[in-house]
C-alpha cells in the first residue's frame, strides 16, 4: 500500500498535466462562448466528484448507523435492496418515463440506483465501524472543497455567457444548498467533541440526504437554466470534447482519492495519538513505561498503519 | 401504545405548566418577534404595494428566528438536576419524550403566530387577496416543519460545545425547502395570483419524511452521551 501511493501520486500528477495540455490547447473552442467554454474542463469534473464523494458521505453514514442494531441492519439493507430494484425498473415503465424531467435518460437512472446499492454493501464489507466514520469525515471535508471549486468556476463562466454571476436555477440551488449542509455537517463535527461526534454526524448526514430530494422539488417548477446534462442527458457535446471532458474527470478522481487517502491515513493517525494520549492520562505516570514495555500504546508504534504518510 | 401517550401526556403537561408558571419562552419570543416586524418596517417601505409580495418571506423568517428563541430553551431545563440520564436509564420510550417536546414547542409557536399575525397584517397593510383558508394548513403545517426538526436538532446540539449557535447552523440548511414553501405559500396567498396547492403538498411531504425520521433517529440521539 505504502508504494502505490507515489505511484498513484505520479500517475495522478501526469493526468492532471495531460487533462490541462488537452483542455486549454487541444481541445476545439466553442462557437458561441469562445474560450471561457473552457472552464467547464473543470466545472463539470469537480461537481461529478464532490457528488461521488457526498454519496459515499451518505452511504458510510448509513452504514454507520445501521451497525448499531441487527435488526435496523436487516431491514436497511432490504431497503436497499428495494430502492435499487424499484429505481432499475421504474424508469422503464412509460408512465414514471414521462414524469422524468427533460434529458434525463431511464438508462442512467437505473444505473444510479443500481451503482448506489452496489456502493453500500462494498463499503459495508471493507470496512469496519471505527474506519466507516473516518471515511465519512474523509468524504465530507474533501466533497466540500470539490463543491466549492464547483461553486466558485460556476460563476465564472456564468457572468460572460448568461451576463449574471448567479440565479437561483435548479442545479445551481441545489449544489449551492448541498454545500451548505455539508459545512454545517462540518460544524457539528468541528464543535462538538464528544465520544458520540460519529453517531450526530451520521444522523445529520441521513438528514441531509433526506433533505436533497425536497430541495429539488421545491426548485422544480422553476425555469432550468443550467445547460442539460451532457452525459445521462439531452444535452449534446462535441466528441472530442467529451473525450477531454472524461479525460479530466478521471484525472478529478485519482486527485481526490489521492487526497482522500491522505486525509484518511492522517485521521487515523490523529485518533491513535488521542487515544494513546487518553490512555496515559488515565494510566498516570506509574503507567507509562507498562504501556510502552508492552507496545501497546500506539505513540510509540512505528508508522506501518497510517499508509501514505 | 397507552404507555407511550401517558408518558407523553405527562411531559406535556408539565412542560406546560413550567410555561404558564414561568412564561420566559413566551414573553421572549413575542418582544424578539415583535422587535423584527418593526426593524424589518424601517428596512422595507411597508406601505408600497410590494410589500404583499414579501410580507410572506418576512413573516416566516420573523417566526423563524423566533421558534429558534423557544427551541433553545426546550431542553437546557433537562440539564439541570440531570434529569435527561434519569429519562435516559428508565424503560420509558424515548420517542414518547420527543413528542412530547415537540408538541410542546408546537404549541408554543402557533400561539406566538395566532398573536403576531394579526399585528403584521395591521403593520403592513395586508389583505389577502387570494382564498385566506389556505394560510390555515401553510401555518400549520409550516410551523410543525420548524418544530420537529428544531426539536431534534436542539437535542443534537446539546452535546457540542456553543450549543446555542450550533443550532440555527443545523436547523437553517435543512429547512430550506420548507421555508420556501411556507413563503411561496402565503406569497401566492396573500397576492391571489396562481395556487398554492403545491407548496401544502410539499409541505406535507417534508413533514411527513423529517417525522418519521426524527422517530426514528431520536433514540440513538438521546443515548449519544
Amino acid at each position: 500500500m505504502k508504494k502505490a501511493f507515489p505511484i498513484l501520486a505520479v500517475l495522478t500528477a501526469l493526468l492532471l498535466a495531460y487533462g490541462t495540455y488537452q483542455a486549454l490547447v487541444v481541445a476545439p473552442t466553442e462557437r458561441t462562448m469562445g474560450d471561457v467554454q473552457r472552464i467547464f474542463y473543470y466545472h463539470v469534473p469537480s461537481a461529478w466528484t464532490a457528488f461521488l464523494l457526498f454519496s459515499l458521505n451518505f452511504l458510510a453514514s448509513l452504514q454507520y448507523l445501521s451497525g448499531a442494531k441487527p435488526s435496523a441492519k436487516r431491514v436497511i439493507n432490504w431497503a436497499v435492496i428495494a430502492i435499487a430494484v424499484v429505481g432499475a425498473i421504474a424508469p422503464y415503465i412509460p408512465m414514471v418515463q414521462k414524469q422524468l424531467p427533460e434529458g434525463l435518460y431511464p438508462s442512467s437512472v437505473a444505473t444510479t440506483a443500481i451503482m448506489i446499492a452496489v456502493l453500500y454493501f462494498l463499503i459495508g464489507k471493507f470496512f469496519t465501524e471505527r474506519s466507516l466514520d473516518v471515511l465519512a469525515v474523509t468524504t465530507a471535508e474533501v466533497g466540500v472543497v470539490f463543491c466549492s471549486i464547483v461553486l466558485i468556476t460556476g460563476p465564472l463562466w456564468a457572468r460572460p455567457v448568461w451576463g449574471i454571476w448567479w440565479t437561483w436555477d435548479l442545479r445551481l440551488t441545489l449544489t449551492l444548498v448541498l454545500w451548505l449542509i455539508y459545512v454545517s455537517y462540518l460544524v457539528l463535527r468541528r464543535f462538538s467533541d464528544s465520544a458520540q461526534t460519529p453517531k450526530l454526524a451520521a444522523v445529520l448526514a441521513i438528514f441531509g440526504a433526506l433533505d436533497v430530494p425536497l430541495v429539488y422539488f421545491s426548485i422544480w417548477f422553476f425555469r432550468t437554466q443550467h445547460p442539460q446534462p451532457v452525459i445521462g442527458g439531452g444535452g449534446s457535446i462535441d466528441p472530442r470534447m467529451l473525450h477531454i471532458l472524461l479525460l479530466n474527470w478521471l484525472a478529478f478522481s485519482c486527485l481526490a482519492f489521492l487526497v482522500c487517502w491522505l486525509r484518511y491515513g492522517l485521521e487515523i493517525m490523529q485518533r491513535d495519538v488521542h487515544e494513546a494520549q487518553a490512555l496515559e492520562a488515565l494510566l498516570g505516570d506509574e503507567g507509562l513505561p507498562q504501556t510502552s514495555a508492552r507496545g501497546t500504546s500506539p505513540l510509540n508504534k512505528t508508522p506501518s498503519r497510517m499508509g501514505p504518510a | 401504545m397507552s404507555l407511550l401517550r401517558s408518558i407523553t401526556a405527562a411531559t406535556l403537561a408539565k412542560d406546560i405548566r413550567l410555561e404558564w408558571r414561568s412564561r420566559d419562552a413566551i414573553n421572549s419570543m413575542l418582544f424578539f418577534s415583535l422587535l423584527v416586524v418593526v426593524i424589518f418596517s424601517f428596512a422595507f417601505d411597508p406601505n408600497a404595494e410590494e410589500s404583499r409580495e414579501i410580507a410572506g418571506g418576512l413573516i416566516w423568517v420573523a417566526f423563524l428566528f423566533a421558534a429558534v428563541v423557544a427551541l433553545n430553551q426546550t431542553w437546557a431545563r433537562e440539564l439541570r438536576n440531570q434529569v435527561l440520564d434519569a429519562y435516559r436509564v428508565s424503560p420509558a420510550p424515548a420517542t414518547a419524550l420527543f413528542v412530547a417536546k415537540a408538541l410542546g414547542n408546537f404549541l408554543l409557536v402557533s400561539l406566538l403566530e395566532a398573536l403576531m399575525a394579526p399585528l403584521f397584517m395591521i403593520f403592513y397593510n395586508l389583505r389577502p387577496l387570494g382564498p385566506a383558508w389556505q394560510l390555515i394548513p401553510v401555518a400549520i403545517l409550516g410551523t410543525w416543519a420548524l418544530v420537529v426538526n428544531g426539536t431534534f436538532f436542539a437535542a443534537m446540539s446539546l452535546r457540542t460545545r456553543s450549543r446555542e449557535i450550533m443550532l440555527p447552523l443545523l436547523l437553517f440548511p435543512i429547512s430550506i425547502p420548507a421555508i420556501q414553501s411556507m413563503v411561496e405559500a402565503t406569497r401566492v396567498v396573500l397576492s391571489g395570483d396562481g395556487s398554492a396547492r403545491f407548496w401544502i403538498v410539499l409541505l406535507l411531504t417534508y413533514d411527513v419524511v423529517f417525522t418519521t425520521a426524527c422517530l426514528a433517529l431520536f433514540e440513538t440521539i438521546l443515548q449519544a452521551e
